[in-house]
């Protein structure tokens, strides 16, 4: 943009000391740019080296899992007896080896790797939402709602993760679809977005746009979605994204124990579990875990790079 | 005039940045005298904290740079010691008292603590009986009510007037000889400015310091300064005693901001400020930095092209950086009638 | 404080009540305790299994099951087992020691490293040591701890099959005669479970230390130490350190409180007859009033180490009073 977009009203022609005219638009030394606050953001984003990379790396290894009907060079479950247990090899596009009877480890990771991300983001976008809802209304409205809320996340909160997730899978019945792993991780998650929201939300009601809006006579949900829920954007867009990995590390160990996703649906952690049996076949229990470690680090980029480019208050000096 | 304390000479410095070189302190010489106070004046962004930090080294040198100059104090340069010796300098003989007292104190330490930590730093042999009455008897100096019971609690227990009073109670511990005070007020309420100020002048009687007063309120410039410095843009445009500033200003900057000001004597419609805003450090505007929103420049060339330099102006002790600032001379600035400078308006 | 502690100590015990209500019914309605009984052609006879089931209480209403359980609790010492008839007490205590031997070692060793790491990686930011440990902190954060385990058994069964020196071991707590907790025997046992779980916390610890270190390095009061003379050594240590600290302690010690549950993956995988794999071999075999007196314990743990949590806090930081 270089020419002014709008005149600023302090840069128009005004009479100065003396009652001479100025047009200081026209001067050097001012450069106007109108941008906007996601513009800004965007662009520190993209400048962001790692992040950039997450983003890369993201994009292929989903995108792989995405498409992995076109992608595998076999079926998941395609058995080849004559081809147990190989290294691998460059012969017949083993290129990740096979397992004890003959499954093609590529393949087989790229649909555990399409697994991860269905449970992933699924689990990401669903507790988010629900959080955003419910950590919008208790720190809102306050009052006995916010209470009850609160003890129940403290509840949820109070056993550590693994055991919680643990009983209730083993309780619905040993191998589950999908749908109840990402049932059970989501109504796990949505009470730390709950908090963060309500958080935010406790201290913007206090801010005078909140007081200025009610005066206008602004309806309450007017309120919380155009005037208060763009301030917690940032926070939010970072833990949503970070509950991505963790979602997918959870239901790999979920699987791994044997409590996660039923046969045949490969998943990573199952596939490093079955590699147990076979601890001189390095490459049955190394690779699948290499590939979730670096799902991990890409989304973990990927936040960093978001909470860098929505949050400018940051100290850091970048030399 | 006595020989000056700190000479400054064409102090330079620059910051390295994402988007560029920040030029926030370019090429200024001033002079200053024991026990005089001395006040810097000018917008955000004119320089005028960052060329009083980088005297006691206090610009973070990765980003920072100090690109030239010498600040000869008691013979020595500031810019060129060794770090081991420029911290016995700070807080010893050149002593600061920061913007905000909010979070300018360590919130998990005693007050008690940290001033005696100011010092057993540079006094490592005192008792620690004797710091604690020496702490309580400054605490008394500034103030601050109950000092011996007051001297245990933690920063937070104190308002903020009573933290900056603290403050300035630290920077004087050792006795300095110069006392920089940047905007040591501009956090504060009105009232409590007053009494701060108030401080700060007891402050000097007691210690006889000079002190450099940073501020960018010319209230406050005409009640404690003797003499004043006008900075924009990185540079020192106007340099004179208070009384010829505010009576005859010969900048249009200075002009401009005195203008600014509402006078309650007046009967005005309208505020006059300075139309435009403060120039970008990066891309400075070629020649004089004040050019695009001066109403004395009128386009002219020489004002675009050439950086003006400081030349005489009402008389010898009187700077002006302008090309055309005598054309200013006989210009009724709204503070033409005499101005009481320090003590009290 | 003390009111306060009390305070805290009262509100934990609906807490509580609640979890352990919400789980007993959760779990015994959706298993048969006898379910294992009933499926041993020894053991299911009608008649013994109506008379277990009488003498369990199992034919009694929720409410009133949940109460003789609480008795059970308190007065039997966590009762017993329905599948075994074990006291349930001797095995949970047993594998509480050995879970707290490992988790102590663990974290002490990622808390002092990782301090020192953090500490170092602020002061010099942007240097070649910043960037590799942070480097090594995403990667140690990022790995699942089953990886993470299995890699280091595949590794150190390797070294034994090809040069047959036992460095550390890859299973069990002992080999054979049960050891004494310090012997080196038990140290070669438990020393990969323990780098395993000292990795993931380290990162934490010094990603976050590093975090709060380069926050506070850049506060006003920092630069007012500096602008009094102070040397960089004691504005660093006296001032830096000292805020910075703070709320790592806090950290820790949540850490711990969840940690008491035992690292189920790790001890599973070292097969370390620990909490965690009391829990998961309990789970498996549907050992309900088992899975119970283990998810009461680690609620237990975790409150108060929450509890520990906030009274150091507000012992460090003298902002915080409770009152």
């Amino acid at each position: 943009m270089t020419e002014p977009a709008q005149l600023d009203p302090q840069l128009a022609p005004m009479t100065a000391p003396g009652g001479i005219t100025l047009d200081v638009t026209a001067a050097e030394g001012l450069e106007l740019k109108a941008r906007s606050q996601w513009s800004y953001a965007r662009r520190r984003f993209l400048r962001h080296r790692l992040a950039m990379f997450g983003l890369v790396g993201l994009v292929v290894i989903f995108g792989a899992g995405a498409l992995a009907s076109v992608v595998a060079p076999y079926s998941f479950d395609q058995i080849d007896l004559t081809n147990v247990l190989h290294p691998p090899t460059m012969v017949g596009h083993h290129v990740f080896g096979t397992d004890e009877i003959g499954r093609d480890s590529l393949s087989r990771i790229i649909y555990g790797i399409r697994t991860s991300e269905q449970v992933g983001l699924t689990v990401a976008v669903v507790s988010t939402l629900f959080g955003l809802m419910v950590g919008a209304i208790s720190g809102y409205y306050r009052g006995w709602l916010d209470n009850v809320i609160m003890r129940v996340t403290d509840l949820i909160l109070t056993l550590p993760v693994l055991v919680v997730l643990l009983t209730v899978a083993a309780l619905l019945g040993r191998s589950s679809s999908v749908w109840t792993i990402v049932f059970i991780l989501a109504g796990f998650y949505w009470t730390g977005i709950a908090r963060i929201v309500r958080g935010t939300f406790l201290s913007l009601r206090e801010k005078e746009y909140v007081e200025a809006a009610k005066a206008v006579g602004a309806g309450d949900l007017r309120i919380m979605f155009r005037h208060m829920l763009p301030n917690t954007l940032g926070p939010i867009v970072v833990t949503g994204t970070l509950a991505v990995a963790d979602a997918i590390i959870l239901e790999a160990f979920l699987s791994f124990l044997g409590f996660g996703i039923a046969d045949p649906t490969p998943s990573l952690g199952k596939l490093v579990a079955e590699g147990q049996q076979f601890p001189q076949k390095w490459w049955i229990t190394v690779i699948p875990g290499l590939v979730l470690v670096l799902i991990v680090i890409c989304v973990n980029f990927v936040g960093d790079g978001l909470r860098d480019a929505l949050d400018p208050q940051q100290r850091r000096v970048r030399a | 005039m006595a020989d000056p304390l700190l000479s400054i000479r064409d102090l330079a410095v620059e910051f390295r940045t994402e988007v560029g070189v920040v030029h926030a302190v370019d090429g200024i010489s001033y002079d200053v005298f024991p026990g005089e106070t001395l006040g810097i004046v000018g917008e955000s962004g004119s320089g005028k904290s960052v060329s009083t930090m980088a005297l006691l080294g206090l610009i973070p040198q990765p980003p920072g740079r100090i690109a030239s100059g010498t600040a000869m104090f008691r013979g020595t340069d500031l810019l060129t010691m060794a770090p081991k010796d420029l911290r016995d300098f700070r807080g010893e003989e050149v002593a600061m008292v920061f913007q905000d007292p909010m979070t300018s104190l360590n919130p998990v330490l005693k007050v008690a603590y940290q001033l005696g930590e100011a010092i057993k730093t540079h006094h490592p042999k005192e008792p620690d009986d004797k710091v604690r009455e020496r702490v309580i008897d400054l605490l008394r100096l500034v103030g601050v009510p109950n000092p011996d019971v007051r001297v245990d609690q933690y920063p937070h227990e104190f308002s903020g007037g009573m933290r900056q009073r603290a403050m300035i109670a630290m920077a004087i511990a050792n006795s300095p000889s110069l006392l920089i005070a940047d905007e040591p007020t501009t956090a504060l309420d009105v009232t409590i400015q007053a009494q701060v100020l108030e401080v700060l002048k007891t402050v000097q009687e007691e210690t006889h310091a000079a002190t450099i007063l940073i501020t960018h309120d010319l209230g406050i410039v005409a009640e404690m300064c003797d003499r004043v410095l006008v900075m924009y843009g990185g540079r020192i445009v106007e340099a004179g005693d208070v009384h010829t500033i505010f009576r005859a200003p010969r900048h249009p900057y200075t002009v401009g901001l005195l203008d600014s000001l509402p006078k309650l004597t007046e009967d005005e419609e309208w505020l006059r400020p300075i139309p435009g805003s403060p120039p970008s450090l990066i891309n400075r505007p070629s020649g004089c930095a004040f050019h695009p929103r001066c109403f004395l420049s009128q386009g002219r060339t020489q004002c675009r092209e050439t950086v003006p330099e400081l030349r005489a102006a009402e008389g010898p002790q009187h700077h002006a950086a302008c090309h055309y600032s005598e054309e200013l001379v006989g210009h009724q600035s709204k503070f033409s009638e005499p101005v009481q400078a320090g003590s009290g308006s | 404080m003390l009111t306060y502690i009390a305070r805290r100590i009262l509100y934990s015990i609906p807490v509580l009540l609640a979890t352990s209500f919400l789980s007993f019914m959760f779990i015994t309605k959706s298993s048969d305790p006898l379910a294992n009984l009933r499926a041993n052609p020894r053991t299911n006879s009608p008649t013994v299994l109506k008379h277990l089931a009488h003498v369990y209480h199992l034919d009694q209403s929720l409410p009133v099951r949940y109460w003789y359980w609480l008795q059970d609790v308190f007065v039997h010492k966590l009762g017993q087992s329905l599948l075994t008839s074990q006291p349930i007490w001797p095995d949970i205590s047993r594998a509480i020691g050995h879970t707290l031997q490992i988790v102590l070692l663990a974290q002490l060793i990622a808390l002092v490293l990782g301090v020192a790491v953090g500490i170092y990686s602020a002061i010099r930011q942007y240097s070649a040591f910043d960037y590799t440990f942070t480097s090594l902190s995403f990667l140690g954060y990022a790995m699942p701890t089953f990886w993470l385990a299995l890699i280091l058994q595949i590794l150190f069964t390797d070294i034994y099959l090809k040069w047959h020196v036992r460095v550390f071991y890859t299973s069990g707590l002992n080999s054979g005669v049960t050891s004494s907790t310090w012997s080196l025997d038990r140290l070669q046992h438990i020393a990969l479970p323990v780098i395993t779980l000292t990795v993931v916390s380290f990162a934490l610890y010094s990603r976050f230390m590093r975090a709060t270190m380069l926050d506070v390095i850049n506060s006003d009061y920092v630069r007012t130490a500096r602008a009094k003379g102070l040397p960089e050594r004691l504005v660093i240590f006296r001032h830096v350190v000292r805020n910075a600290l703070i709320p790592i302690v806090t950290v820790s010690a949540l850490q711990f409180g969840a940690l008491l549950g035992g690292a189920i993956v790790t001890e599973t995988i070292f097969t370390l007859d620990g909490m965690g794999y009391f829990f998961i071999t309990r789970l498996q075999t549907n050992d309900v009033y088992s899975v119970m007196a283990y998810v009461m314990v680690v609620a237990i743990s975790v409150i108060t180490f929450n509890l520990i949590a906030d009274v150091l806090y507000g012992f460090l930081d003298p902002r915080i009073r409770y009152d």
